[in-house]
Formats: C-alpha cells, structure tokens, sequence
C-alpha cells in the first residue's frame, strides 16, 4: 500500500482519471434485445476466434451451395422443374440438425461452462429474459440460415423465368411460402434443441444429445411404419421433430410428402404443444439453475 | 501494530476515533477537495459527494453515528437451507466506504452478497440496498451495483475488451459508450495493453481484473466483490488490493469486500463486518476496532529490569511482557516520567508507544480459535 500512503489525493485523482458515467442507461428491454443480437452473432461465430466459425461457416456453405446448384439447374430448365422451397428446406434436414448441435451448445452450454450466467443474472435482466433471447437467437440463427439461400433461389428463378410478370408474382409467393415454412421449421427445431442443450454444460455432450434426441426417434417411425395400420402410418411421424415438421408442411401448403390422412390439424397441435413445452422448459431450467 | 507511531498520545479524541490527518484511510479532506473542484457535476455523482463528506463529518462527531444513508440495510435477515442456516437474523446497517465483510468459509457471506443482489430470496427478515428492496426493485438495484463472483466467472474464448463490452450492455449502457466505459474499466485495473487478447490466455491475477473491470464498467454506486483476492499470489493479492482501495477512495463508489482474510480486509476498509455461521460478530468502524488502549509500550535494549523497578519504586504499575515493559497511561506526565527513567539510567531506547487493539481481538468472545486462525492466516499472507 506504499503507492497510496501518504500520498496526496488530487495526485492520484488525476493519474487515475475516473469519469463517471452520466449518460443514459437504457431498460430491461434494450439489454435483452443486445443480449438477443450478440447471441445471434455469436451463432455464426461473428465476433469469435476463427475456430467457431468453422462449423458454422461449413453449414452455412453447404446451404448456399445447394441453393447455387438449383438456380443453375433450374435456369437451364427454363425454370419448370418440380423442386421448390419446401424441398429446398426439407432437402437440408440433416444439416440443419447438425447445424443445431454446433449453435445451441455454443450459446447456451458455453455459459453454463464457463459460468458467467452470475454475472448476467446480476444485471438488470431477469432469468426468464436470458432464457427467451437465446431461444429467438437460436430460432432466428436456423431460419436465416435458411432464408439466405431461399433468397438466392428466388433472385435466380425470378431472373430466369419465362412468362413475364404473372410468373415473377408467383415465384414470388412461393418464395414467401418458403420463408413461412422455413419460421415454422426454425421455431419448432430450435425450440426442441436450446432446452436439450442448456441440460449440458459441455458443448461435446450437449451436441450428441441433440443429436440423439433427433435421430432417437427415427427408427420408431420405421418401426410404426412398417407394422402398424394405416392410422397408426398417419400418426407415427408425429414422434419425431422432424417428420412432425414434414406432416405440417404436407398440410398447410397441401402437398403429399407424408400420407397424413384426416390429422392434419393434429400434426399443428402437436407441434404448438412441443414448442410451448420446450419454451417453458428453457425458462423453467433457467430459474433453476444456482448461481 | 502502529506503536510508536506518535510519542503524544493525541487525546483530544476520548472515544478512540477522531480523525487521524495523517492516515491514508481519512478521505474527508479528499473528498472535499474533489466536492469543491467539481461543483457543476452531474446530477448523479452529487448526492453521493454529499453522501461522503457527511459521512466523514459524521464519523468525526459520531463514528458510527446517523445521518447518513447505508447502502446496506439488513433486518433479522434469515436464510435457511434445506440443510443449514446460512444467514440467523442478522441485522446490520452499513455506510458508504469501502466494508469489509469477513468470516470463514462458510459464514454467510456469499449468501448474504446474493440476497443483496435479489438473486436469492430470504427465508425471512428483511434487507435494503442503496434504499431499495431487492424483492421488488431488483433489477433497479442490480442497475447501479456491480458484482464479482468469487469463483473464476469469464468465457477464456472470448476477447477480454468485447467481454467487458458486452457486459456494460448488459448493463444498458448503450453500445459507444459500452465500447468507450470497457476500455476506461480495463484501464483503469490495469489491463490496457492486454486488453484484445483473448481471456483463457490471461493469468489468474489478469482474469481477476477482468472480473473487477467487468464489475466496474457500468459505473455502479456499490460494488460487491466477493474474495477478489482468491488465488492470487502475494504480489498480486497486494495489487488487487491496492486497487481496491483507490476504487473506494477515488472512484467515487461503495465497496463491499468479501473476505476470510481479516489481515487483508484490514488494510483497505473503512468499516469492518464480521459474521459468523450466519450471525453478526460485529459491525463497526475500522479505527474504532483498532482504537488504543491506554497503556504504553516501552522497549529498551538492556537493563529492562534496572527500568522495570525504578519505575515501580515511583508507583507506576509496569507489567513485564517479554521484552517489553507495559506500563498504564495515567496523564501526559507518565510519558516524561518514563522519558526521565530511561535517561536516569541511561539506558538505549528503542521504542516508546501506544498499544493498539488489534483487530483479531473482535473475535475474542468466544470465537477465539476463529481469531487465532484468521491471524495466522493474515500472517501468513498466503498459502
């Protein structure tokens, strides 16, 4: 303590140089909302070292490059071939889970990891706060990783196009089918994925339990479908997030991906019933979890 | 401890608490100095000046005297785990300074830092925080205090200056002046050079600061850290509470330090409170714990007996101590009737001074084995 005994104050006032703050300090809802911002960032690892942005950077490459390859095919097409939107996203299944196992982990694991939830749950943020905005970044994360080559394709289509504005129009709609479709996809996976995540404070683990929990179903629905009847074929992909997705689509936009028959309606209940589970369950884990 | 510090003892005092001019910890006259040289300041900064030179003023008159807004205020405060009893109705009021806050693991006290926060509800009791009720206006509470968790709290992926940053937005700073008030934060704990290199590559002692930085950044009127000296080696220890002291003295804020060194706390705190499983030893003012206790110390390099007994022959009551002769203080006489006996024999002398209690005897009742371990372990430094 020699530096300060004896020392006279206005001396050391004037090294040091504090200010003070007096300028505006802004509500509950900006810091959620920068909270929400910095996480979606962080899910494309914009902002981190180069390492955290491999994993996002491959899904988002592979996504963009399908989209590349069906704006060439369908150009030279003419632009009449049967692929749309929806396959487009139904197409990316796969990475769109692996996608989920690298960006939940990381926003939501890595806090748990390094244990900086105090020093959030110590600021003018409520837990259940925490717990929403990593939620609609991670949700936000999947389907703009969606909308971006959807965009692509719709740029490509419209400019290849034969037949003039009528045929722009509907591109144009099915476009923005494809945007609704892929919200839909995004708020029930990334809905399903944060709570599974928030449960490991590993990234590795927490990324094998998405994993799991996606592809744990999986065999069930082969197993209904191959011994079950016709209604037990038309509820069996209600067991999986993903078949649950495709049942949505087969009926809001009326195609026949899945013979869903009569339950349509089912398919909507299940899948408003799973993510107001999975919200509540995230906030439910975040009053919980000590600090 | 300080003996021998004056050769006249200054009385003027009685209770053992008037202002000491020439001690660091005196921030009365600093504060005024600053009270005057800004007077057109910020509406914020100005009642808490006001706070300050009150306090001072007060302390002066009345050392643990009212009028002056604690920023910590605690009534009958009960936490009961399913398990144990964290916290037993403890009440205790505390004024701005910096507070050490000290008991052994286990104590209490980051239960009690937590309910500060509203991050724990209470069993029972009551509590205020910089006059507000952290059951209702916790968010309003957490706005103006910053916390340092006792534990290592940062993500080593992240760059110290874009965490800080992040942090004063979470903080709702907004984002120029978040970026601006991180870099001022991590200067200020002495971080600059380091400060866009990445956390996980920083030593224990860099990480602390960071931790403090963060705590600091959004320019809170109390700050809580809880063992901010943990696992920092002496030298680093030393800094982190050199840095501590002058965040108190020159920044302006509250400090509440955590701490199960008593030794350490000590050094840096204008008041001091101390529990124990969850129950208040005391609370009170460092120089008031500190206070002298009217007998005088005096030490020669030979002839302590010859002295010993040439003072007796004069009626002073002299207690042998080792080394040392103890002798009561009467009046001003008894320090020229002891100056006049060592020159009557001419013998060396070495030291002539006050006693002061030390610090560790507020553990006396009761709990001395506690106040032995703190001593040792304040001795000791660290591990």
């Amino acid at each position: 303590m020699a530096s300060t005994d004896g020392a006279v104050s206005a001396g050391v006032i004037h090294d040091i140089g504090y200010q003070r703050y007096a300028g505006p300090r802004l509500g509950r809802r900006h810091v959620v909302t920068a909270l929400y911002l910095h996480s979606l960032r962080t899910a494309f690892g914009l902002g981190r070292s180069a390492v955290a942005k491999i994993f996002p950077g491959i899904v988002v490459g592979l996504a963009f490059v399908v989209a590349v390859v069906l704006v060439a095919v369908r150009s030279r097409a003419g632009g009449v071939i049967p692929y749309t939107y929806l396959q487009f996203i139904d197409g990316l299944g796969i990475p769109l889970i692996v996608f989920l196992a690298v960006i939940a982990p990381e926003l939501v694991s890595r806090d748990l990891r390094s244990r900086v939830l105090p020093l959030y749950f110590s600021r003018p943020l409520r837990r259940s706060d925490y717990a929403l905005a990593k939620l609609a970044a991670t949700i936000s994360a999947v389907w703009l990783l969606l909308a971006g080559p959807l965009l692509l394709i719709f740029l490509g289509g419209a400019f290849s196009r034969s037949g003039g504005a009528s045929a722009v129009w509907r591109e144009f709609t099915d476009f923005l089918g494809g945007l609704g479709y892929a919200a839909i996809t995004a708020v029930v996976l990334g809905a399903f994925a944060v709570p599974l995540a928030s449960l490991a404070s590993r990234r590795a683990i927490a990324a094998v339990v998405i994993v799991v929990a996606f592809a744990a179903t999986a065999p069930v629905i082969g197993v209904i479908e191959a011994v079950g009847g016709t209604t037990a074929q038309q509820l069996g992909p209600l067991v999986n997030p993903a078949t649950l997705l495709t049942g949505l689509e087969t009926w809001i936009y009326r195609d026949d991906k899945l013979a869903i028959g009569p339950y349509g309606p089912l398919y909507l209940v299940v899948a408003v019933a799973l993510v107001t589970a999975c919200v509540a369950a995230t906030v439910a884990r975040y009053r919980k979890v000590t600090v | 401890m300080a003996e021998g510090r004056r050769t006249r003892p200054d009385r003027a005092g009685g209770n053992g608490c008037h202002p000491r001019p020439e001690d660091h910890r005196d921030r009365g006259g600093k504060a005024a100095q600053r009270h005057a040289a800004r007077p057109g300041e910020g509406l914020r900064a100005e009642p808490r000046e006001r706070i300050r030179v009150i306090t001072e003023a007060a302390g002066a008159a009345a050392p643990y005297g009212r009028r002056v807004v604690p920023v910590i205020q605690t009534q009958s405060l009960t936490m009961r785990y399913p398990a144990t009893l964290a916290l037993d109705a403890l009440t205790v009021d505390v004024e701005p300074g910096v507070i050490g806050l000290v008991g052994a693991n286990g104590a209490g006290k980051s239960t009690l830092i937590k309910i500060l926060l509203g991050l724990l509800q209470p069993t029972a009791g009551s509590v205020r925080v910089l006059g507000l009720d952290p059951a209702r206006d916790a968010e309003a509470i957490r706005a103006r205090v910053g916390y340092m968790p006792e534990h290592n709290c940062l993500p080593p992926d992240m760059v110290a200056a874009e965490f800080v940053t992040h942090m004063a937005k979470m903080s709702g700073l907004p984002r120029a002046a978040a970026r601006e008030r991180a870099s001022e934060a991590l200067r200020h704990v002495g971080l600059y050079e380091e400060r866009y290199r990445q956390i996980g590559g920083y030593s224990t002692g860099m990480r602390q600061r960071v931790a403090l930085a963060q705590a600091l950044v959004h320019d809170p009127d109390l700050l809580l850290l809880d063992e901010p000296t943990n696992g920092l080696d002496p030298a680093g220890r030393d800094a982190m509470l050199g840095l501590i002291e002058r965040i108190g003295a020159d920044f302006g804020m509250s400090v509440v330090v955590c701490s199960h060194l008593l030794g350490e706390v000590e050094r840096i705190c204008e008041s001091l409170v101390a529990i124990d499983s969850g129950r208040l030893l005391r609370a009170d003012r460092v120089e008031s714990m500190t206070r002298r206790r009217d007998v005088l110390v005096v030490e020669v390099d030979e002839g302590v007996e010859q002295l010993a007994a040439h003072l007796r022959e004069r009626g002073v009551a002299v207690h042998r101590s080792g080394r040392e002769l103890l002798v009561p203080l009467d009046d001003d006489d008894t320090f020229d009737l002891i100056v006049g006996a060592v020159a009557a024999l001419g013998l060396p002398l070495h030291r002539l001074g006050q006693r002061r209690h030390g610090i560790v005897e507020l553990f006396a009742d009761g709990s001395a084995d506690r106040a032995a371990e703190y001593a040792e372990e304040a001795g000791r430094g660290i591990d």
